[in-house]
């Protein structure tokens, strides 16, 4: 193995979904690079990130449960109606029968949960394919919306807007930054390496090989560098302003489900069902309960991120949610899913989302029009799959690998399986 | 047919070898024009194999040795070639859509045109002459799916004629056919014959081959071992048996010395339904029990319902379940789900271990666990030391060679990836383990590992029972024998009077024996 792909493994902690995600982190690195420079500076600003967060946390919580949902086998074609239909409800419950905003909330989270029930009831039990179920789901949300609302917008109260638009609040000494979200920060750094001596005390327990100290250190400053430069930026912006409510509930989503899908037996059922359903059933997983549950979740998710994106926009709107699907979609392939299910990871798919998110942005900083910003997306989205796919067959694992020599331990859906296990599938021909 | 027609075909010393495997070693084969010239053998003997040569699956150049076809030296590099020269092979599995009609499915691929779009007028009428060429009355335009299995097969041997066939080679061709189809397609060979049609059929159904077969070559572990002619031979269904089985079984076992306790798992009546048939029952009134520290067998020809019976035991996850009633340690137990058959202890290692035995996106460690997670997971979430330290532990035990327990599955040779299975059930704790085929497609010193592991199980104390289709690894390995045949279990057979003729009669059996 050549040094550099010995670098990556050190630096990126060397499982296979890490190695994909290197090549996913350099695109974002790279287009945030072309962006600073294209707009001379302007991406990096606080403002301009703060903006972000705010403008398309909506993206990356749904691409959270999209991933689940397509790790399983499954896709969502509804979530743009069902956050839509959410966000009526909401607003019109608060509005016209004055329902306190986190009541409002709660209704919204149980709307989703029984409009997830029923999607997940058609592709769980009665077997009808996702796709089919989440179409339907599709033109049936976006209509229910219409008829809720009359095809009128409703705006929502001051106390609900809190949750898309609020920030953090100033208190204590004045440093010159918002000071809570100092803390964070000061949290965010402490509990990265916190986490990098966890996971070698378990490589030591299992004494597997460590990687060498000075290799840590570099991955720990990098990463340290990265939140102590985001935390200086969120907390230094216009007075008033600071890192987005929105943006706080999506990290602890992203810390949740990364934990959950990564961590527990649930997570390792989705991505046995999605691997092998027939293997998994076999196993004893309750194939019918995870899909179940996987599409649930993703209108539960998609409820939460209607309310965000209706509170920010202080009002429910009939356009609202229009085409988020494919964001979404495109932001979970983006970060590495398979298509067939099975593959994937929330971090991937955050830093798909965080490429689309950024994309857009850059592009509508320098004034690009929306057509070009969607055949720009479009075009990124086939690129990067197209590209994995190619790189797959050539038994390279990603964008570096192009560049260095084939990466051993790549993606085990590897089209190019090795000569023993071939020579296997010939010998079960043999028999009979 | 006499004795004086000139060979339509012959195959001279065909060798044909896979990575680690000869399928075939100097096969000979010699077809007269107009017999119907039957091939027999074991499960893994080579027949299929030496069809695909001939039909050019393996193309010419990939195995040594001449076929000389028609006087001429044939040279097939794929199926296209070999229809061509007037050869169609009917596989076991049809080749036929569903959701087309029996013409449409007559002249795919084959249609016949008049400028530039499908003259459906003469494939109309051309498909009535094929269907009656084959004695099949039905409306053309009726939809395969409509039809039964036996009507099916004509239709796949219609299409045949649709390519001016010259030899017909069917490949288990009643397999999955009821009395009366069967009788009506044998018939239809024999018409066939009578018109100068050369066939070749592979069966495992004796009775059949001696009814209509002019001349039987065996083949035995690759290669020809004889060629009896039916009528001059005086050949009967024993003398077919000898000719398959025989041979001496060598010491591929690890010794043991069998410690056989009392019964503890019953099935009673087990009675389950196709699933997708309201008449085929894939399993009829099985009734069989294990003992602890038994190895106990079950023998039967390919789709004699074993795997199902397995499989609908394990959590009714094959067919419907219509009666039947099984019995652990002399209480009466459910499973109606895979989580309930784990929880009672039983394990079921499947036949296929790449479609439903392992996700092939797992590495060696989550695969091994894959089966029971809560035993590494502490309030449902997983402790990865453990979940090493186990892999670690099995990988050792069962000598798995693999770089790292992080290694993907799919990576792993065959005999290794089946270890992993086997240490992803062991992880279970079972009490009876249930190996469908345990030994297929692996060499022979993974299998010899593989038994050693078996052993090794039964000497803790629990059952295990091992469905093969090899019976010198069943008489090798076993203390007891079931053998089943059309989804009936047909008799019993003690490790002593284990003898394959013994098995093979049974297993061939159209009338249930008496059991010892």
């Amino acid at each position: 193995m050549s040094r550099i792909t010995d670098l990556q493994k050190n630096l990126f902690g060397g499982t296979t979904s890490n190695a994909r995600q290197f090549g996913m982190i350099s695109t974002l690195v790279a287009i945030v690079v072309l962006f600073q420079i294209w707009t001379d500076g302007l991406t990096l600003t606080s403002g301009n990130l703060i903006a972000v967060v705010s403008q398309y946390s909506y993206i990356l919580i749904l691409a959270v449960g999209m991933l689940m949902v397509i790790v399983a086998g499954h896709i969502d074609l509804s979530v743009g109606s069902v956050a839509a239909f959410t966000g009526i409800v909401v607003a019109k419950a608060m509005q016209e029968h004055s329902l306190p905003w986190p009541l409002g909330i709660l209704l919204g989270l149980l709307v989703g949960a029984a409009i997830g029930a029923w999607q997940g009831f058609w592709v769980a039990y009665i077997g009808v394919p996702a796709f089919i179920v989440t179409l339907a789901g599709m033109m049936l949300f976006r209509g229910a919306n219409q008829y809720i609302g009359n095809a009128d917008t409703v705006p929502v109260p001051e106390g609900f807007r809190k949750i898309g638009a609020g920030f953090l609040p100033e208190v204590g000494p004045d440093t010159g930054y918002n000071n809570l979200t100092l803390l964070l920060g000061l949290a965010a750094c402490a509990g990265v390496v916190w986490r990098e001596w966890k996971a070698r005390q378990t490589r030591r327990e299992m004494k597997a090989d460590l990687a060498p100290l000075w290799v840590i250190g570099v991955r720990l400053a990098v990463m340290v560098a990265v939140i102590v430069f985001a935390t200086l930026r969120f907390a230094g912006g216009r007075v008033g302003t600071s890192l987005p409510i929105s943006g706080i509930i999506l990290i602890v989503l992203v810390l949740a489900y990364s934990h959950y899908t990564r961590n527990t037996i649930g997570g390792r059922h989705i991505y046995a069902v999605g691997g092998n359903a027939r293997a998994a059933e076999l196993s004893g997983v309750k194939l019918k309960r995870v899909n179940f549950a996987v599409m649930m979740n993703m209108s539960i998710l998609a409820a939460l991120a209607g309310m965000i994106f209706v509170a920010r926009s202080a009002a429910s709107g009939p356009q609202d949610g229009l085409s988020w699907e494919l964001d979404a979609i495109a932001a979970v392939f983006i970060g590495g899913a398979a298509v067939s299910g099975g593959l994937g990871t929330v971090s991937g798919s955050i830093v798909g989302g965080l490429v689309m998110a950024l994309l857009n942005n850059g592009l509508q900083l320098q004034g690009v029009g929306s057509d070009m910003v969607q055949i720009i997306k479009g075009l990124v989205l086939l690129l990067a799959v197209a590209f994995d796919v190619y790189n797959k067959k050539q038994g390279r694992f990603s964008i570096i690998g192009t560049l260095t020599r084939p990466f051993r331990r790549d993606d085990p859906a590897d089209t190019a399986a090795p000569p023993a296990a071939a020579s296997d599938v010939d010998k079960t021909k043999v028999a009979g | 047919m006499t004795d004086t027609a000139p060979n339509l075909l012959e195959m001279r010393s065909i060798t044909k070898s896979f990575p680690g495997v000869t399928a075939l070693a100097g096969v000979s084969l010699v077809v007269r024009e107009g017999e119907i010239h039957a091939i027999c053998g074991e499960n893994g003997a080579g027949k299929s194999t030496l069809m695909k040569v001939l039909s050019g699956v393996h193309p010419h150049g990939s195995y040594t040795g001449d076929i000389v076809y028609q006087g001429k030296k044939a040279r097939f590099d794929g199926i296209r070639a070999s229809e061509q020269a007037g050869i169609v092979i009917i596989h076991q599995e049809l080749a036929l859509v569903p959701g087309m009609s029996i013409t449409e499915n007559l002249f795919l691929g084959n249609e016949p045109r008049r400028r530039g779009s499908i003259d459906w007028k003469s494939a109309q009428r051309r498909a009535l002459e094929l269907m009656e060429q084959v004695g099949l009355r039905e409306d053309p335009d009726t939809l395969i799916k409509d039809i039964g299995v036996g009507k099916q097969q004509l239709v796949e041997i219609a299409k045949a004629f649709a390519k001016d066939v010259k030899l017909l080679i069917l490949d288990e061709p009643t397999a999955a056919l009821n009395e009366a189809d069967s009788q009506h397609l044998l018939d239809l060979l024999r018409g066939f014959r009578e018109r100068g049609i050369t066939s070749i059929m592979i069966s495992h159904k004796l009775n059949e081959i001696e009814a209509v077969a002019d001349t039987i070559t065996i083949l035995r572990d690759g290669r020809s071992i004889e060629s009896l002619d039916v009528k001059a031979d005086g050949v009967n269904e024993d003398r077919i048996v000898r000719g398959m089985v025989g041979r001496e079984l060598d010491s591929r076992f690890p010794d043991r010395t069998p410690d056989i306790g009392e019964v503890f798992f019953e099935v009673r009546d087990w009675t389950v339904r196709h699933p997708a048939s309201d008449e085929r029952m894939v399993c009829k009134g099985s009734t069989f029990n294990v003992r602890r520290g038994e190895i106990v067998g079950f023998a039967g020809l390919m789709g004699a319902g074993r795997t199902e019976l397995a499989m609908s035991l394990f959590g009714r996850s094959y067919g419907t379940w219509l009666s039947g009633r099984v019995f652990k340690d002399g209480k009466e137990i459910r499973l109606k789900t895979v989580a309930d058959a784990i929880g009672h202890g039983l394990a079921y290692v499947s036949e296929d271990r790449k479609s439903i035995g392992l996700n092939l996106l797992d590495d060696v460690k989550t695969s091994m666990v894959a089966a029971k997670l809560s035993k590494i997971a502490r309030r449902r979430v997983i402790d990865p030391v453990r979940e090493h330290r186990i892999a670690e532990d099995y990988r050792a035990g069962l000598r798995i060679k693999t770089p790292s327990v992080d290694e993907g599955v799919v990576k792993l040779s065959g005999g290794n990836q089946q270890k992993v299975v086997l240490a992803k059930w062991m992880f279970t704790d079972p009490d009876l383990l249930i190996l469908d085929e345990p030994t297929r497609g692996i060499d022979v010193g993974a299998k010899f590992e593989i038994y050693g592991i078996i052993q090794r199980l039964v000497a803790q104390g629990k059952g295990v029972v091992v469905i093969s289709s090899e019976l010198p690894e069943l008489i090798g390995l076993c203390d007891r024998i079931y053998t089943v045949f059309e989804g009936a279990i047909t008799g019993e057979v003690a490790r002593a009077d284990a003898d394959p003729e013994v098995l093979m009669k049974q297993m061939t059996a159209t009338k249930k024996s008496p059991t010892p």
